[in-house]
C-alpha cells in the first residue's frame, strides 16, 4: 500500500510539474467560462425555466472530449516511449499498481479542473447581486447532481484515456484512439437511438437506451437518482483498467 | 572453466530458453553468478544478452528455465525477487522534467527504503556517483550523457540490492567518465554482484572477475579472462622489431629452433626496421630465449622484443568463431551457409 501511495503522489507531482497540464487547464477554463457566460445570457434573454448550471454542464462532453486524451495520453504511452515504464517494473511494484496511480492521477486532475468550474456560479452571486435573489442562478442541489454525474461519468471517461495511452508507444496516437473512442461512448450510443432499429435486433434497443449518457445526465440534473448509471460507469471504469493492466504487463514480454 | 561453487551464488540461471514465436533468443542457457562477482556479459548484437538480462531482472517471462536471485524464483515470486535486484536498462531512460535528487528519493521509496533511511541513502548514493555537489537539484533533462549514467548507478546501489544488472553502463562516455564508472563498479566488488554487458571488451577485462560470452541465444564460454586464454587462444604471441627482411629473419628464425612462426610484418621503415609477429606454441615462455638468439646476430639489433598477452577481443572473437563453426557443422546449417557462400562467390 506504501508503495501504491508513492506512486499515486508522484504521478500527481509529475502532472503538476508539466507544462501541458496547465495548457490543458488554461483551455478548458476559458472554454468553460466562455460557456458559462453563454448560459447566463440565454437564461437572461429568455423566460427559461432552465438554470444556467444546467445549461452549461448540458455541453460536458465538448470539453470531455478535448480535455480526457489532452490529460491521459501521455500517461503510458510517453513512458513507455523513453523506456521509463520499464525502469518502473524493475522495482517491485505491479502493472496494476502503476496503472491504477496513472488513473487515479489523471482522474484528480480532471476533477480539480471541473470544480474550478464552481467559481462561475459563486462568481456570479457575488458580482451580480442583481441575479442573486433568483433562485436559479444557484440551485444547489442541480450543482451537486450535475457534478456528480461529471464525477461518475468522468471515471470512465479518463479510463478511457488511460486504455488507448496503453496501446501505443505515440502519445499523439493515444490521444486520436481516446477522442475516437470518447465520440463513439457519448455521441454514438445517442445517434443509434436516433436510427429506429430492425425488428430482427429490437432486443438491442434497452442495452442502447442504458448506454445512452445524455439521458443520464438529464436524469442527475433532474436530481433523479439511479443505481443502474453509478453501476455502469463503475463496472466499465474497473473493466477497462483491468484491461489496461494486462495490456501493459503484456507489452513487456 | 573455473570452479565457483565454494562461493555462494546469488544468481542461479539454469536452462534458461526463450522463444519469440519460431525464434529461439535463448536456448538452454545456465550460469551462476557468486556473491560480489563482477561478471561481464558479452555477444554480439543480437546474441540474447538483452533478453538473458531482462529475464533476470523479472521483466519478462521464460518460455523455460528458471532464474533464482538470493534463492528466489523469478518467475514465482517476481515482487520479492525484485527487491533483491537492480537493473539499469540499455540507453538508461529518466524521467527527463524531475530533478536528480527528486527522482532518487522516489526510486528509494518505491524500492521500500524505509522512510527514515530514505535521504541517508540518497545522500550516499549521491556521494559515491558524485552527484551531490555537482547535480543534485539539476533538472534530468538538462544533464550530460555522463551524468545521466551517474543517475542510473545511483538509483542502482541506492537500494543495496543483491545484485545489480548494468546494460551497457558506459555506451557514450568520454575517457574521463569511463574510468570514474569504472572505479565506481569496482568499488562494488565483494559487495554486491554485478553483471555488466558491453561492447567495449578492454573495458569488461578491467572490471569484471569473469566473463560470460553468449551466442547465437547460448553461452559459448565463461570463466575469467586468464582461463578463457588457455581455453581459446592456444598460442602465445610476440612482437619483435628489428632491422631483417621477412625473407632473411625466416632464415633467421628457422636456426633459432625454438619454434616459433611469422603471423604477420610491417613494411620496413626509415631505418630499415620491420615489426613482425610472430606466434609461438601456448605457455612456451621464449621471451628470454628469443632475446638471447636475437643478440648473437649483430646486424639484426633488434629494438623491441614483447609478449602479447591476448585481449579480450581475440577470445571474444575466437569464442564466437568456434560457435559459428559448429553451427555451420550442422547439416541444415550448413547447407544453407553453402548457399550464402556460393552467391557470393558467384557475384
Amino acid at each position: 500500500m506504501r508503495r501504491f501511495r508513492i506512486l499515486v503522489r508522484q504521478q500527481i507531482w509529475q502532472m503538476f510539474i508539466s507544462p501541458s497540464t496547465y495548457i490543458a487547464a488554461f483551455l478548458f477554463l476559458s472554454f468553460m467560462g466562455l460557456m458559462y457566460l453563454l448560459a447566463l445570457v440565454e437564461v437572461g434573454r429568455a423566460a427559461s425555466e432552465n438554470s444556467p448550471i444546467s445549461n452549461f454542464l448540458s455541453v460536458f462532453w465538448v470539453p470531455v472530449l478535448f480535455m480526457v486524451p489532452l490529460l491521459t495520453m501521455r500517461s503510458l504511452a510517453d513512458e513507455r516511449r523513453s523506456g521509463t515504464l520499464e525502469a518502473l517494473m524493475t522495482t517491485p511494484v505491479t502493472a496494476w499498481q502503476i496503472v491504477l496511480a496513472k488513473f487515479l492521477a489523471c482522474y484528480f486532475l480532471y476533477a480539480l479542473l471541473w470544480f474550478s468550474t464552481l467559481l462561475f456560479p459563486l462568481i456570479s452571486r457575488f458580482w451580480l447581486p442583481q441575479i442573486a435573489a433568483d433562485p436559479r442562478f444557484f440551485d444547489i442541489p442541480q450543482i451537486l447532481t450535475g457534478y456528480l454525474f461529471i464525477l461518475v461519468s468522468g471515471a470512465m471517461y479518463v479510463a478511457v484515456g488511460v486504455f488507448a495511452s496503453s496501446l501505443t508507444r505515440t502519445t499523439l496516437v493515444a490521444g486520436m484512439l481516446s477522442f475516437c473512442i470518447l465520440f463513439l461512448v457519448i455521441v454514438g450510443a445517442g445517434m443509434l437511438s436516433k436510427f429506429p432499429l430492425p425488428d430482427s435486433v429490437s432486443w438491442l434497443s434497452p442495452t442502447s437506451e442504458y448506454l445512452q449518457t445524455f439521458r443520464h445526465f438529464d436524469d442527475f440534473i433532474s436530481s433523479v437518482m439511479d443505481t443502474r448509471p453509478f453501476f455502469f460507469y463503475a463496472s466499465t471504469t474497473l473493466v477497462l483498467l483491468s484491461i489496461t493492466s494486462l495490456v501493459t504487463e503484456s507489452k513487456n514480454t | 572453466m573455473e570452479d565457483i561453487s565454494e562461493i555462494p551464488n546469488s544468481v542461479i540461471v539454469r536452462r534458461l530458453t526463450k522463444c519469440y514465436g519460431s525464434v529461439k533468443a535463448v536456448e538452454n542457457v545456465s550460469f551462476r553468478i557468486g556473491k560480489g562477482e563482477v561478471v561481464g556479459f558479452l555477444g554480439p548484437n543480437g546474441a540474447g544478452k538483452s533478453t538473458t538480462m531482462k529475464i533476470i531482472a523479472g521483466l519478462m517471462p521464460a518460455t523455460s528455465g528458471s532464474v533464482h536471485i538470493c534463492g528466489i524464483s523469478v518467475a514465482n515470486n517476481p515482487d520479492i525477487a525484485r527487491r533483491h535486484i537492480a537493473f539499469m536498462p540499455e540507453n538508461n531512460p529518466l524521467p527527463e522534467d524531475l530533478r536528480v535528487g527528486e527522482y532518487l528519493r522516489f526510486r528509494a521509496r518505491v524500492k521500500d527504503v524505509p522512510e527514515a533511511d530514505v535521504k541517508k541513502r540518497v545522500d550516499e548514493a549521491m556521494e559515491i556517483c558524485q552527484l551531490k555537489r555537482s547535480a543534485s537539484k539539476k533538472i534530468i533533462g538538462n544533464l550530460s550523457k555522463g551524468f545521466r549514467q551517474r543517475v542510473g548507478i545511483a538509483d542502482a546501489i541506492l537500494s543495496r540490492p543483491d545484485v545489480i544488472i548494468l546494460d551497457e553502463p558506459t555506451i557514450g562516455l568520454d575517457p574521463h567518465q569511463i574510468i570514474a564508472i569504472r572505479e565506481l563498479i569496482c568499488s562494488l566488488r565483494g559487495k554486491m554482484s554485478v553483471i555488466i554487458s558491453s561492447h567495449i571488451l578492454p573495458e569488461i577485462e578491467l572490471v569484471c572477475d569473469r566473463v560470460i560470452i553468449i551466442n547465437q541465444g547460448t553461452v559459448v564460454a565463461s570463466g575469467s579472462p586468464e582461463s578463457l586464454r588457455k581455453d581459446f587462444i592456444p598460442y602465445d604471441k610476440y612482437e619483435v622489431s628489428l632491422r631483417a627482411s621477412p625473407e632473411r629473419f625466416v632464415d633467421v628464425l628457422a636456426n633459432m629452433q625454438l619454434d616459433l612462426s611469422v603471423v604477420s610484418h610491417s613494411e620496413p621503415d626509415e631505418n630499415g626496421y620491420v615489426d613482425y609477429v610472430l606466434q609461438a606454441p601456448q605457455n612456451s615462455r621464449l621471451g628470454a630465449a628469443i632475446i638471447g638468439e636475437l643478440s648473437k646476430d649483430t646486424v639484426l639489433m633488434p629494438s623491441l622484443v614483447a609478449y602479447r598477452k591476448p585481449s579480450l577481443e581475440e577470445i571474444f572473437m575466437a569464442a564466437t568463431r568456434r560457435s559459428w563453426e559448429q553451427l555451420r557443422d550442422l547439416p541444415e546449417t550448413s547447407k544453407m551457409v553453402d548457399e550464402i557462400d556460393k552467391e557470393a562467390t558467384e557475384k
